[in-house]
């Protein structure tokens, strides 16, 4: 049997053909968008030529900057906020005895495996049972909410890899405890922190259904503006504004991915 | 001695107060945002309009019609659950077999079309399955027969397959990567062939990873009132459908919560199936 | 292990300092006019945005705007009250709905007086239907509703609902996606009156509706626009005032009111009764009713105006006197406005709606 290192690198055609297929399944919506963004028409049921004028339309479209506006302030600080509250909760949590452990890490999971329509129900319910006045803060505590889990699950495993003595090391070395964990634990967790904080900011931005049962009077984020518009058709601006929004990210993967690279 | 006892002690005792501290603000957020609102959803839902303890809210799933949307809803994401893995495992393990050091643009390349809002990329299948679509104009021009699945439930499938499939193609793909080339090397080197190592290793090895995308994926199929809407042309009601108009438009938020009980015992099922068999949260996502 | 991390936190860096540098651009900011705010709840596109800038720019009152798509999406969100709005603009049977429920002020017109002076006296009758004393509601836009046909793919003479049972067009036919639309059509086929409570007509009306499902191709509300411009279906349900604009963006549609009658609906600016800016929001609606204002909006969403001054001001004779927009009412029967029928009647309507839906 002639088995070299890792797994065999078949590398077939039909494999090739198989992942081209499902790419173009994954991106055809996306090329139809970058299309519709360059169409001359207002509706999408017409193609009237290429053009432009929409990309300089939209920088003058108040109502489209303010929704994109709002969805990055909102992704902003709600990720931000669950990555301090979720960290700080798996560094306890770290802490706490097997049972205690596993309850807690039940809860946290419900928003993450709860359907989106229950868990913005249930906060919509909150609420109004509770007096609060939708607008900005009430999707912001929602958002807070359901990014939470995902910082979790990306922290979590990186904190159980951390070797405690280390930090009590550093603890009887005279280290104060918050400088002890700057110091030692803090590195070590970086990448789950920062993975988690890049998963709760794409999840705070592609969510439409928990901030449309929670957001109040003139706050749109681009979701929830873009459903009021699907009945009427979708702005041409909206799909510009999408076009850049993902070409942004792409190029940014790009050149991320060919940085060069220190081997293993 | 004696001191050293103390202190160890000592530093135990700190060690469980400082967590307990740490936790504290988790701990009430977690109250206040998830428990409270879930304790919220089953008081509207056991309750009427006056207030009084009812269960008609939640036996109102076995009327004809919200009968009829959550079956309907069950058969959809059922088979859209399916299709996903169908299509995933294998195109996990062509991923997984590439190049190890290419882990997280394969990730990303994942998910990358969210940063394309959900709704948009829904509404550009409309575009694309339309009788006057992109993709029949396509046909059409090659002289084959026009695809008219737009407002079935054939596109509702379709879209949610298109959603939620990278739900699981990761965790398998994560699962994947994560076993030893030797183990499998191992079963090689004992005779086993390709089928074999495939059905008696890896595949095993990778349920945990199976069982949550399937996880991640059927409850969001089960629950959709939006794709059903952009894709069905509202004439399949779907249970998610049902309840969210019961919110946004009928205002009957009792009726609403007792249903969205409903759903949440199938939810509740579907974790505890994940936990069973995904006892060290090996099939995530990340 | 380490690359991917460097990796994500580049990536990480990056949205956050994209995330900065909008900020810095500081294309956001809540700040509050200098003569406070108002908050007006509207139908989605359902005015020409400049005129809210123009508003802000002349009264100094900044305008919070927020749009809904059916007068059931608005009507909970406005009783719940946690968001307060000033102004909304619902429909005919819907003011009447907020009205019983007490969640409408009534106007100062002392405050609104281009209202009375602008707005057709036929318009202001018509809303005594469901404002007797029309003390809470200024019109804003009116309408009827029709089919809407392409001339290419339907060859007979449209006039009648009928032609929307017609098996010839199965899968052809967009129906409207809301209650009191939908029972419209299927009650006026029936030649009962669109605001019965009867239930046998109810249920005529929804096994009619019934029957009917396997030939639509979706219920839609306002996508029927984009929908019929793109030949998609040869035959709509459709309001008056979209009717203008699909037929310019595609000369092969064509409008009627069919022979049954039709839903002559009036959607009008009414204040909320805990409204916060009470005062700001008279003037916005007395700014709406000035007639450069209402042309602009008319304009640009292409809904009948009720404003007569604005309608004097339209330059093209054909659309200052087009049939569709500015019908003579008096040549067609059967024409009614709807009615608030009360909460049993509302559920029972909702209940056969679901019914129909789910089949």
């Amino acid at each position: 049997m002639n088995h070299k290192t890792k797994r065999m690198p078949f590398k077939t055609t039909a494999q090739k053909i198989y992942i081209g297929l499902i790419f173009l399944f994954l991106y055809a919506p996306i090329l139809t968008l970058i299309m519709l963004s360059f169409n001359a028409s207002r509706t999408r049921a017409k193609w009237d030529g290429f053009s432009l004028k929409w990309y300089a339309a939209l920088f003058d479209n108040r109502e489209i900057m303010q929704a994109l506006w709002n969805t990055l302030l909102i992704a902003f600080v709600a990720s931000l906020a669950a990555v301090i509250i979720g960290t700080v909760a798996c560094i306890a949590i770290n802490r706490m005895g097997r049972k205690k452990r596993a309850v807690i890490m039940g809860i946290t999971n419900i928003p993450m495996l709860n359907a989106d329509i229950v868990t913005g129900i249930s906060l919509m319910l909150l609420f109004i049972s509770f007096g609060f006045k939708f607008g900005l803060g009430t999707i912001l505590l929602s958002h807070i909410t359901f990014c939470i889990p995902y910082v979790m699950l990306c922290v979590m495993p990186r904190i159980r890899q951390v070797d405690a003595s280390v930090y009590e090391a550093a603890m009887d070395l005279g280290a104060s405890p918050l400088r002890a964990f700057f110091k030692v634990v803090f590195p070590d967790i970086l990448p789950g922190v920062l993975s988690g904080y890049l998963m709760a900011f794409t999840m705070s931005l592609d969510d439409f259904i928990i901030t449309h049962f929670t957001k109040g009077a003139g706050v749109d984020t681009l979701s929830t503006k873009i459903y009021t518009e699907v009945k009427k058709g979708i702005k041409p601006e909206m799909y510009a504004l999408s076009t850049i929004i993902f070409v942004t990210v792409l190029l940014l993967l790009f050149l991320v991915n060919r940085t060069p690279k220190e081997k293993n | 001695m004696k001191d050293k006892k103390d202190i160890r002690v000592q530093k135990i005792m700190n060690k469980k107060l400082t967590g307990q501290l740490l936790s504290a603000p988790y701990l009430l957020w977690s109250l206040i945002f998830i428990l409270v609102p879930l304790g919220m959803v089953f008081y509207y839902g056991l309750t009427d309009k006056t207030g009084i303890f009812t269960i008609e809210n939640v036996t109102a799933i076995m009327s004809a019609e919200h009968a009829k949307a959550l079956w309907l809803s069950i058969g959809l994401s059922l088979v859209s659950t399916f299709i996903c893995f169908l299509l995933a495992y294998p195109l996990a393990m062509i991923l997984a077999n590439m190049n190890v050091n290419q882990h997280s643009f394969i990730v990303l390349i994942f998910i990358l079309p969210m940063w394309m809002n959900f709704l948009l990329r829904t509404l550009a299948w409309q575009t694309l399955l339309e009788k006057t679509g992109v993709i029949n104009i396509i046909l059409q021009f090659f002289h084959l027969p026009a695809l008219n699945i737009i407002n079935t439930p054939a596109a509702i499938i379709l879209g949610m397959v298109y959603n939620f499939l990278p739900f699981m193609v990761l965790p398998i793909y994560n699962s994947l990567v994560k076993i030893d080339p030797n183990v499998v090397n191992a079963a090689r080197d004992l005779g086993a062939n390709v089928i074999q190592t495939f059905f008696k290793i890896i595949f095993p090895l990778t349920v945990p990873g199976v069982i949550s995308g399937i996880t991640m994926v059927f409850v969001p199929a089960l629950t959709t009132f939006v794709i059903s809407k952009l894709l069905g042309g509202s004439k399949i009601l779907l249970i998610g459908n049902v309840i969210e108009e019961e919110f946004t438009q009928a205002g009957n938020w009792h009726l609403g919560s007792g249903l969205s009980i409903v759903l949440m015992v199938f939810i509740i099922f579907n974790m505890i199936i994940s936990a069973v068999f995904d006892k060290n949260g090996e099939g995530n996502m990340l | 292990m380490k690359k991917r991390l460097s990796m994500l936190s580049l990536l990480a860096t990056a949205c956050v300092s994209a995330a900065s540098m909008f900020s810095l651009t500081g294309c956001g900011g809540n700040a509050s006019g200098e003569n406070g705010e108002v908050i007006v709840y509207n139908w989605g596109e359902y005015l020409d945005p400049e005129t809210l800038e123009m508003f802000e720019e002349e009264t100094g009152i900044k305008v919070v705007y927020d749009e809904f798509e059916t007068n059931e999406i608005m009507f909970p969100k406005v009783e719940a009250g946690a968001t307060e709005y000033d102004v909304i603009c619902p429909s005919d049977y819907m003011i009447q709905k907020l009205i019983d429920n007490d969640l409408l002020a009534e106007l100062n017109f002392d405050n609104i007086p281009n209202a009375r002076a602008n707005i057709g006296s036929q318009y202001w009758e018509q809303s005594k239907e469901f404002d007797p004393e029309n003390k809470y509601s200024v019109p804003y836009c009116w309408g009827t509703v029709g089919i809407l046909y392409n001339k290419t793919m339907v060859n007979e003479p449209v006039d009648s609902w009928s032609i929307l049972w017609d098996e010839a067009y199965a899968d052809n036919i967009l129906m409207q996606d809301s209650v009191r639309d939908a029972f419209m059509v299927g009650l006026k086929l029936n030649g009962y009156s669109m605001n019965s409570t009867d239930a046998a007509e109810l249920e005529t009306a929804k096994n009619f509706l019934i029957e009917q499902k396997p030939l639509v191709q979706a219920y839609v509300v306002d996508q029927v626009r984009d929908k019929m411009i793109g030949n998609e279906a040869a035959i709509g349900v459709i309001y008056s005032g979209e009717a203008i604009y699909t037929q310019r963006e595609n000369p092969d549609l064509e409008y009627v009111i069919p022979k049954e009658g039709t839903n002559v609906w009036i959607d009008s600016w009414v204040v909320t009764k805990n409204a916060p800016n009470k005062e700001n929001a008279e003037k916005f609606i007395n700014f709406m009713c000035r007639p450069d204002i209402a042309l602009m909006n008319f304009e640009f969403i292409t809904y009948s105006t009720p404003n007569d001054a604005a309608r004097e001001l339209i330059e093209e004779d054909d659309i200052r006197n087009s049939p569709i927009a500015f019908p003579d009412l008096s040549q067609y029967s059967g024409l009614e406005t709807f009615r608030y029928l009360g909460e049993d009647a509302d559920q029972l309507y909702n209940d056969l709606w679901k019914e129909v839906k789910s089949k």
